[in-house]
């Protein structure tokens, strides 16, 4: 029933899923956090940079930002982080790219809301005994903020892993990239796509358990 | 003002519903209309000038159009009577196989693991895999793609075809659509698109492109175009076939590829004769 698995490498496209997840989430918690400190920091130009940049990249569809790192930042401005030649590693980075770009909009949200569980009393304690802006928010509200959002920033990963099957558009060789190839020469749509959903779920559902009982052991008791 | 706003939302959800249902009762209407068996339903390709491409005004129109135009009508049915789906390439056997459709004519080549899964009438195009270059492009031969940018639609059997037999050197770049690879063919991004002959032949006979593309004509494969039919109906097949000829033989076939191709310089074959597989 499925010989039509042979002579296709499903592990190693579900492995370029992985690989496009995990580096899009460290991208974007990086970025997403650097985004989540400008729109609390005092400073309205890093505020409004901050608003701007969430509202306008979270409101545009994946799918666009994603041909548009292909067809509008490596063909028309020449952006091709470092692999002009190399097609499949270039498209690999740009989705990359696009991946943390439209991720950390949604980290930073996610973020946002933990940093308002934070009482505002111990932002104002802190700044009271001298504690410069960045002060208080790596040491006092920051590591607080993330312990309450584990879960909302569970469903922002789950959500990233299956967003990378847009990575396809522009020649990623991930898992729906290869379902696509798969489903063109053997004919076989629900089979297929039957495989390949199990294949996100076995990625997924381990996540959230996981994340799910980390984010009950490290909750801030209030 | 807490009652208000309830009212507010509740007249908001009415006027959805109200709405929703008008939506409804207008498309039952329709059902009806092709459910009294004087409607005909055809899948062909949406996005594929030269082949199957729905126009901005609503209308159809290409080389499968007029294919299937043709056929409906030796089946009976006259061209307001035919109702035209949608099929993409993935979805095209689930398409028959529910009955969604009558026939497709979707750029559908015809091979093994497909007749395992629907029945095949025609072929009625042989088309040929090749290169869509830049007109003062000097690449000649299958070869010449090796080290040259090259683009072609991901999944796709030409792309298949290209990195595994025809030039594996070659610096290929899937996107998700031929309209991206023709965007990157005019930018300079890449060296040549493939896919083909017919499809190529649209895209470069397009108004906005005249003059800037030719195709490289070679022929790196063979596709026979059939006509897909639900497994086990024979009588349909049977009946495409006859019409099919009859195409042939009328002029029809011969007018509508130099309407659909023929401004881009395309060399199509003869007519392939009913059931004539060139592999």
């Amino acid at each position: 029933m499925f010989d039509f698995l042979d002579g296709y490498d499903v592990l190693g496209a579900f492995w370029m899923t992985v690989k496009l997840t995990a580096l899009s989430a460290l991208g974007s918690l990086v970025w997403g956090t650097l985004l989540a400190a400008m729109r609390v920091s005092p400073v309205p130009l890093m505020r409004g940079f901050g608003t701007a940049y969430v509202n306008i990249v979270r409101n545009i569809p994946l799918t666009v930002i994603i041909v548009f790192t292909s067809l509008g930042l490596a063909d028309i401005f020449g952006v091709t982080m470092g692999a002009s030649d190399d097609f499949p590693l270039q498209g690999f980075r740009l989705a990359v790219l696009g991946l943390t770009a439209y991720t950390a909009a949604f980290v930073c949200e996610a973020l946002r809301s933990g940093i308002n569980t934070v009482p505002p009393g111990q932002a104002e304690a802190a700044r009271a005994i001298g504690l410069s802006f960045s002060q208080v928010l790596g040491l006092v509200v920051l590591p607080q903020a993330f312990r309450s959002v584990i879960g909302p920033l569970a469903n922002v990963l789950i959500a990233l892993t299956k967003n990378t099957t847009v990575a396809a558009a522009i020649g990623v060789a991930e898992a729906a990239s290869l379902m696509k190839t798969m489903i063109e020469n053997e004919a076989q749509l629900l089979l297929i796509g039957a495989v390949f959903a199990f294949g996100f779920v076995v990625l997924t559902l381990p996540t959230g358990l996981a994340l799910g009982w980390l984010s009950k052991r490290l909750a801030v008791k209030r | 003002m807490k009652l208000r706003k309830v009212t507010a939302a509740t007249a908001a959800a009415l006027v959805l519903a109200l709405t929703a249902t008008a939506c409804g009762g207008d498309d039952d209407k329709g059902d009806t209309g092709s459910g009294g068996g004087d409607k005909i339903k055809v899948g062909i390709k949406f996005d594929q000038p030269g082949i199957g491409l729905k126009e901005p005004d609503g209308s159809f129109s290409g080389f499968d159009v007029d294919v299937a135009t043709y056929v409906a009508k030796q089946l009976g049915y006259e061209p307001d009577k035919i109702e035209w789906v949608e099929t993409k390439s993935a979805d095209r056997e689930t398409a028959l196989a529910r009955g969604d459709v009558k026939f497709i004519a979707a750029s559908y080549s015809i091979n093994d693991k497909r007749k395992a899964k629907v029945d095949f009438a025609g072929p009625y195009l042989l088309a040929h895999q090749d290169l869509l270059v830049k007109a003062d492009s000097n690449i000649a031969k299958g070869t010449d793609l090796n080290g040259k940018n090259l683009c072609s639609v991901t999944g796709s059997t030409s792309a298949q075809n290209i990195k595994d037999t025809i030039a594996p050197k070659a610096n290929l770049r899937e996107n998700s659509g031929y309209s991206e690879c023709i965007a990157a063919l005019q930018s300079g991004a890449v060296d040549a698109v493939t896919t083909d002959d017919s499809i190529l032949a649209g895209f470069a006979a397009q108004d906005k492109y005249e003059g800037q593309f030719k195709l490289a004509g070679l022929k790196l494969s063979n596709e026979n175009y059939g006509i897909g039919v639900k497994k086990g109906d024979t009588a349909t097949v049977n009946k495409i076939n006859t019409a099919l000829e009859k195409m042939v033989s009328d002029g029809a076939w011969d007018t509508a590829v130099k309407d659909n191709f023929g401004p881009a310089g395309y060399k199509n074959e003869p007519a392939p004769k009913i059931g004539d597989i060139v592999s």
